[in-house]
């Protein structure tokens, strides 16, 4: 973990409330896709943790829904503002476990982390299949982004205006030999994504209400199998194993 | 070169600085970002004799200048802390370390106290008994100053270590519950707990925080904990640890005038993990500001 200051270079709409923003900072301490920041605020108490969904050496992308006033705050910084920023939090994905035929499996804004998932996996070498699953067609977003990347990519929404009518689940249950998921979206998706029969294994990227950010407070722990484990630092990925719905 | 020690019962700490309970953990976090030699002392999170996994889900809530939580004194137990979290903390911090102690009976701090006793590094022991997060955790006992002096009286029977009682501010008086640990026997207080409070959200109408209420902390209640830390140092002789919405080297120094022998530095640390280091790094600062060459002569000094 790291704590610096790191500055807006864009903000960039894509859907009515969701936004691509790209910072310029030290991204050293970030080691795998699927970790997060948490990024203070002025006025705000607490920082607003958020899913990485891409980095180079110096840049940050994110990928933020406006949910309330903090988000909201946060999209509006212009071009220049400066940002206090714990940079590298959590365990993120670990894709030497995905195995020959792994999916990704995102939901709404759940398929931030995804992209840079993805883009790490290809130049592993890897060939991950992408299933992004929206309300409707005018809530998708970064569908090009992801294509152009060249992993197989399945989209679904809910009401058919754009890909398979239905959830994500039902991308993944089109493509059998897909035995092992990498996750990111809502409770009840990754829910759904977990029972599904054909997943041997997988990987599901959990939210919470957080404190600190770094496993300070216990504001964030949830049961596991394995013990009672804290959102921010034992995950936010946990392992299909150890999961308690 | 201005003289940051203080002493708390005869404990020499090198600053006053000291996390609190429930925002540093055992000291893990914190010793991957700093030295934390660097501190007074810290605060472990507040151990039961077992293990307690804590309230549901959401636990925190957010406000202007500060924060809500209802962790529920999750914790892996005494003896766990021992066996495991005791000998890394000698790895991580020497000096004297504070033992935040939760208890739901007399017993049960009796207990904890004594498994504590042999301990080297423990040099104080923090007696919660303002919980405000757990049914019967301790709050009963903070909130009556009879029972708070049973408590007192019972945990320094059972220990040879200075005993410092932390009070809650969710009392009509606190100096009358101060003055009752001190007659019964109490090396200090630490004030205060949190603020019990609770936020509804809007868009579901319920409450945000699973367990309904929670403990209000963070620069929004600093006013009121330094006022209680007045009031609490008019009415007793023994050292009070100042505790309560401490966000800067200021804010320490101001918590000292008010009657502060040292001060615990809570929700701060969840924002800036730094925020100790910070302060202990300008105190010296402060203190040339305010005059003074030994930090511990600011001990009360608004009431001289």
């Amino acid at each position: 973990m790291k704590k610096s200051l790191f500055t807006m270079e864009h903000a960039r709409q894509l859907t009515e409330d969701t936004y691509e923003l790209v910072l310029s900072g030290d991204t050293s301490a970030i080691t795998a896709p699927g970790q997060f920041v948490n990024i203070a605020l002025p006025g705000k108490f607490l920082r607003r943790p958020i899913s990485i969904c891409n980095w180079t050496d110096n840049a940050l992308m994110l990928l933020v829904k406006v949910v309330g006033e903090g988000t909201k705050e946060l999209v509006r910084c212009v071009p220049g503002t400066e940002l206090d920023v714990l940079s590298g939090l959590g365990n993120g994905f670990d894709m030497s476990l995905a195995g020959e035929h792994p999916v990704l499996a995102g939901g709404g804004i759940g398929i931030a982390p995804l992209y840079g998932l993805a883009q790490r996996m290809l130049e592993a070498g890897m060939r991950p299949t992408v299933a992004l699953g929206f309300r409707t067609g005018k809530d998708a977003f970064y569908l090009e982004e992801f294509a152009s990347l060249g992993s197989r990519l399945l989209i679904a929404t809910e009401d058919g205006s754009l890909g398979t009518r239905g959830f994500v689940t039902d991308c993944i249950r089109a493509v059998p030999e897909c035995d092992y998921v990498l996750s990111c979206g809502p409770l009840p998706m990754l829910k759904a994504v977990h029972a599904l029969p054909q997943l041997k294994d997988g990987q599901f990227s959990f939210e919470a209400r957080m404190g600190c950010g770094f496993g300070a407070c216990m504001g964030c722990t949830v049961p596991t199998k394995d013990g009672y484990k804290r959102v921010c630092k034992d995950g936010p990925i946990l392992y299909k194993e150890e999961i308690v719905w | 070169m201005v003289n940051l020690n203080v002493s708390l019962a005869g404990v020499e700490l090198k600053n006053p600085i000291i996390p609190a309970s429930g925002t540093f953990g055992y000291g893990r976090e914190y010793a991957e970002l700093y030295d934390l030699n660097i501190l007074g002392s810290f605060s472990w999170k507040g151990t039961t004799k077992e293990a307690r996994l804590g309230n549901p889900q959401p636990r925190i809530a957010e406000m202007t200048g500060g924060m809500l939580n209802a962790v529920g004194l999750q914790n892996p137990g005494m003896d766990a802390v021992l066996e495991k979290e005791v000998p890394n903390i000698a790895k991580i911090f020497q000096g004297p370390v504070i033992a935040n102690i939760g208890g739901f009976s007399i017993d049960e701090y009796v207990e904890n106290c004594r498994k504590l006793e042999d301990v080297e590094q423990v040099k104080i022991l923090e007696v919660n008994i303002s919980c405000p997060n757990v049914h019967a955790g301790g709050k009963n006992f903070g909130c009556d100053p009879k029972a708070a002096a049973q408590v007192t009286k019972a945990v320094k029977a059972a220990t040879s270590k200075p005993v410092f009682m932390k009070l809650t501010p969710n009392v009509t008086d606190i100096s009358e519950i101060a003055r009752a640990c001190e007659d019964a026997g109490a090396d200090g207080v630490c004030l205060i707990n949190t603020l019990l409070g609770m936020r509804i959200d809007l868009k579901t109408k319920r409450p945000v925080i699973a367990n309904r209420t929670g403990g209000v902390s963070g620069p929004a209640v600093f006013p009121v904990a330094l006022r209680m830390v007045w009031d609490v140092y008019e009415a007793v002789r023994i050292p009070i640890i100042g505790c309560g919405g401490v966000s800067s080297a200021e804010d320490a120094a101001e918590m000292m005038l008010a009657g502060a022998s040292a001060v615990e530095v809570g929700a701060a640390n969840l924002k800036d993990p730094f925020a100790c280091k910070t302060m202990v790094e300008k105190l010296p600062v402060v203190c040339e500001k305010l005059g003074v060459e030994r930090i511990a002569d600011l001990t009360g000094a608004a009431h001289r």
